[in-house]
This record gives C-alpha cells, sequence and structure tokens, in this order.
C-alpha cells in the first residue's frame, strides 16, 4: 500500500488512541518517498516521531506532538530545534473544523477562540473576519479546508467488500472524507457484509471512501487498539529511551524485531 | 485530625473549586484533578444530591462521547462543558498559558507537545481550574515565551469561559480578570508566604498573612481514601496504588 505515497503528500494520520496504523510505518520509510506534510488529526505520536526521524517529512500541522507517559517525541523535538521541519501548530478543534469544511466541500469553517494566542499570530493561511450575521465587530477565525492527498489508519475489522469498521472512532471518517485516498490497515477482514446488519452499520466507513485494505494482526502495536489490546507501554519506553540520539533511533529502527513479541 | 498528605489537599481543593459544576472534562494523563472531581460527585451523591457528570479524556469507562475526538470541543462550544483543567510549561501573571516551548519559536529551546485544546477551551469553559504542582519560577513566569491560550480577551471578543484558579503544589490562587492578574488565596501547610514570592516569577496580590488552605475534615477523608481511590484506581492503577502506599505510612 506504500506505493500510493508519493513525493509531497498532504498525509493525515490519528491520534494514538483511535487506531493508528503503525504497521504501514516501515514501509512507508521504506519506500522513501519524502518532503511529507503531516496533518495529525489531532495529534501525533510515534509514528510521527519515527516518520520526522527517517527525514520524509517537510512539515508538521498538529496541535500536539508527544509518546504520552513516556515524554516528550525525541525525533520530532531534535528537528524542531535544528529548524530541520516546518510547524504548523495549531488546537484540536481547528484540525476538525478544517476537516469539517472538506467534508463539506465548503471552503473553510469558523471556529471561536483563537485570538490573542501566537497560534493565530503564526499561522498566515488562518483569517480573523467579523461576524457577517452580526451587528457589527465579533471577530471569528476561518479556518481553511484541510484536505489530505492519503489518510492512513488501522482498525479492528473490515469485510471483504471494502467496508471498515471504525466503530465511535468518528474522525476516523472525518478523515476519510476529507482525503483523496484512503488506506486502511486491520486485524481481521470478516466474511459478511458489514452494512447488512443495523448494529455494524452505524459504525461502518463504506468502502466508498476506502482506496485499500490490507490485513495486518497488532497493526497498530506498540500503541494499542480500543476493543483489541492495550498500549505496549513498556515498547514505546524502549523507543523513546533509544530515540534520544540520532543513532540511537537508527539503531532501533534497524532492528530486526519490530513486532509484537 | 487525622494526618493529610499534601496530595489530599490537592484533590480536596479541586473538589470545592468545582462545587456546582454539571459536568467536568479532565485530560487524559491528570489523576489529581480527576480524583478532585470525583470526591465531588461521591461527596454529593452522600449528601443524596446529583454529583457531576465526569469525562475522562483517553478514558473508556468514563467518556460519554460517540463522535470521535471532536465532541469533547463540540460539546464544550455548546457550553455542556463547565469546568477543565490546564497545566502549561509556563503559566504568566496574566493567565496566558504556554503548552508549546521555551525560547523563540518556532526553534524554540526546549520543545513541549503543543497546545492540545487550550486554545479553543480556554475562551469557551466557563470555570477552567489551572493546575501545576511544580511551583518554581521557571513555570510561572513574568511573561510566557508563546500564548497557546490567553488569560484574558479584549472587549467584543467572544469569551465565555477563562481561568477562575491556580493551584500548585505550595498555593492556591483566585484568577481577577478585570485586573489581569493573581491573588494568593490560600497557603498549603508547611509553606509561607516569603517562599510562594520567591517561587513565584510573576507579582500577585495577597494579603499580609494570608491564610492556610482549608484541610479535609474525617467524613471527606474517608470518601477519597475508600470510594475514590478505588474509581481511580480503574483509570489511573499506579497514581492510586502510590497514594495508598503513602497512607500506609502515615496514621490514616
Amino acid at each position: 500500500m506504500a506505493k500510493h505515497i508519493e513525493p509531497g503528500m498532504r498525509v493525515a494520520l490519528p491520534v494514538d488512541y483511535a487506531g493508528v496504523s503503525m504497521a504501514m510505518t516501515r514501509p512507508i520509510i521504506e519506500h522513501g518517498a519524502g518532503d511529507l506534510d503531516l496533518v495529525c488529526v489531532p495529534t501525533g505520536g510515534l509514528q510521527v516521531d519515527q516518520l520526522v526521524g527517517a527525514g520524509l517529512v517537510r512539515s508538521v500541522e498538529t496541535s500536539a506532538v508527544s509518546l504520552g507517559e513516556a515524554g516528550g517525541a525525541p525525533r520530532f523535538n531534535a528537528a524542531v530545534k535544528e529548524g530541520a521541519i516546518r510547524l504548523k501548530d495549531a488546537t484540536c478543534p481547528a484540525i476538525h473544523a478544517g476537516l469539517m469544511a472538506a467534508q463539506k466541500g465548503s471552503p473553510f469553517m469558523p471556529l471561536r477562540g483563537l485570538i490573542g494566542t501566537d497560534l493565530l499570530r503564526h499561522r498566515d493561511d488562518w483569517r480573523v473576519v467579523d461576524n457577517p450575521l452580526a451587528d457589527g465587530g465579533d471577530p471569528i477565525v476561518l479556518i481553511p479546508a484541510i484536505k489530505p492527498d492519503v489518510t492512513i489508519f488501522h482498525v479492528p475489522m473490515a469485510d471483504r467488500f471494502g467496508n471498515v469498521w471504525i466503530g465511535r472512532r468518528r474522525e476516523l471518517a472525518a478523515m476519510a472524507y476529507a482525503s483523496q485516498l484512503v488506506l486502511v490497515t486491520v486485524e481481521r477482514i470478516v466474511e459478511e457484509n458489514l452494512l447488512a446488519d443495523e448494529m455494524t452499520a452505524a459504525g461502518v466507513l463504506p468502502a466508498l471512501y476506502v482506496t485499500a485494505v490490507a490485513l495486518a494482526p497488532k497493526g497498530a502495536w506498540p500503541y494499542g487498539l480500543w476493543g483489541e489490546y492495550p498500549t505496549d507501554s513498556a515498547e514505546i519506553a524502549r523507543y523513546a529511551k533509544a530515540a534520544r540520539t540520532a543513532d540511537g533511533f537508527a539503531a532501533y529502527m534497524g532492528q530486526a524485531q519490530m513486532e509484537s513479541a | 485530625m487525622a494526618e493529610v498528605l499534601p496530595r489530599e489537599v490537592l484533590i480536596c481543593t479541586i473538589a470545592r473549586l468545582l462545587d456546582g459544576v454539571r459536568h467536568v472534562a479532565v485530560g487524559a494523563s491528570s489523576p489529581i484533578p480527576a480524583a478532585g472531581a470525583m470526591l465531588l460527585r461521591a461527596m454529593k451523591e452522600a449528601e443524596g444530591a446529583v454529583g457531576p457528570r465526569i469525562s475522562i479524556l483517553g478514558s473508556v469507562e468514563h467518556n460519554f462521547f460517540t463522535n470521535g475526538s471532536a465532541e469533547l470541543f463540540d460539546c464544550a462550544g455548546q457550553g455542556r462543558i463547565d469546568a477543565f483543567f490546564l497545566g502549561g510549561g509556563q503559566i504568566d501573571g496574566f493567565g496566558n498559558v504556554n503548552l508549546v516551548g521555551a525560547g523563540d519559536y518556532p526553534r524554540s529551546s526546549v520543545r513541549w507537545p503543543g497546545s492540545f485544546g487550550s486554545a479553543y477551551l480556554y475562551f469557551v469553559v466557563p470555570r477552567v481550574i489551572l493546575f501545576r504542582e511544580e511551583h518554581t519560577p521557571r513555570v510561572f513566569v513574568e511573561k510566557v515565551d508563546f500564548i497557546s491560550a490567553p488569560g484574558v480577551s479584549p472587549d467584543g471578543v467572544f469569551r465565555s469561559g477563562g481561568p477562575i484558579a491556580l493551584l500548585t503544589g505550595k498555593a492556591l490562587f483566585r484568577f481577577d480578570k478585570t485586573r489581569p492578574g493573581f491573588e494568593l488565596e490560600s497557603v498549603h501547610p508547611g509553606h509561607d508566604l516569603a517562599e510562594i514570592k520567591e517561587a513565584t516569577g510573576f507579582r500577585f496580590a495577597h494579603d499580609a498573612e494570608p491564610r492556610q488552605t482549608a484541610l479535609p475534615g474525617r467524613a471527606t477523608l474517608d470518601l477519597l481514601r475508600g470510594r475514590v481511590f478505588d474509581e481511580l484506581a480503574e483509570t489511573y492503577p499506579e497514581f492510586a496504588a502510590q497514594m495508598r502506599r503513602e497512607l500506609g505510612t502515615v496514621d490514616a
């Protein structure tokens, strides 16, 4: 699936707990398409840090990047310090608003808050206008539509018709609606049509929005996957320690053992 | 009076600051704010009243949302979240919060994770409690290096929320948005005004002899050490276990 990714693409990736396709990280790095503009929905972690560490990233739009309890994201933080990546610091609802605008085919979405922040001051793509429906004044920020070239995530299951089960992780649908390409890895592929049963249908992202599905058991590891398995905190801590230096990062990524024990 | 741990004082203070809220949201790795909210719920229910709804982000059990990670912010925008907690790598005397980094942006000398939802929630959640245990001049600065979220907004800017208090490991401050600035409300046991002045990089108003932070009574402590730590252990097992270990060493 990594062959879909071309240099310079805008790539949307989900928050740690929503279903990160860690299984795709190494294929993307081996494929080697660089100058990627990442969009973290709405924050990033291990996958973002590894793609930055591998030198494939040109910019990161995000509300935060960290390894959670394991601390700061070491390669991301180093790249920030060196000025090696362009930052588009955001706030969570602004990222959701940008995807929502794309979902509706609208050019922007207005959002409260933000006025007086240094986030706004550093974002030349965000605009402040006076609310046209008020009697004057009432400034509000317009967030332009975020239209990723590709969205990549991991979920428990898909059916053989290409419908994927996203449960209540609705941000995965928002990302898919907004994207040209949607690449999904899954724990398992089921025989029955997920849209045929009303109980499952409500949590399905229909095949209409899905470019490709691949089987990848434990595909979120070392992150956990909702309803399936918990996060492997020890492994994330091991990465956090190793990746403090560029050499340590390279050694970690070069290890053959990159799967769950 | 039984011996009370410093963190129990913080939890009980948070419960007091939250009194009256209908719905409080707590960040993913915030065991002390979560414990404060759970304590308030337990106290209300013990009186036969209705306790607050508590949403803990990242928890499956204490999470009512079915519309993805956007729903918390939508919920706040609709006015359905009354209280929230914010920390910060830096907090200044105007209530400005910096979650991005120290030094010149974008090439911060120390980069923190980022602003998360602060640049929105600080504007629309009526009772934001600033909470940071570390009380040092490195955290509480005269002026933040980056404004993730401003303490106050000019007239004409939509603002239904903002900070009401700052709770640290040493003291409790109230925020006065008319000045704007902080006022020392009370000092936790074992600390004093001179030490707090030394540890705070911004100026704040205070009485000549500030009072001590109120300590919980027996009934509150029993609820905290029983039901609340049990509930807390579901989401923050390590924190709950650590509190119980520390309690084993005092006269509980």
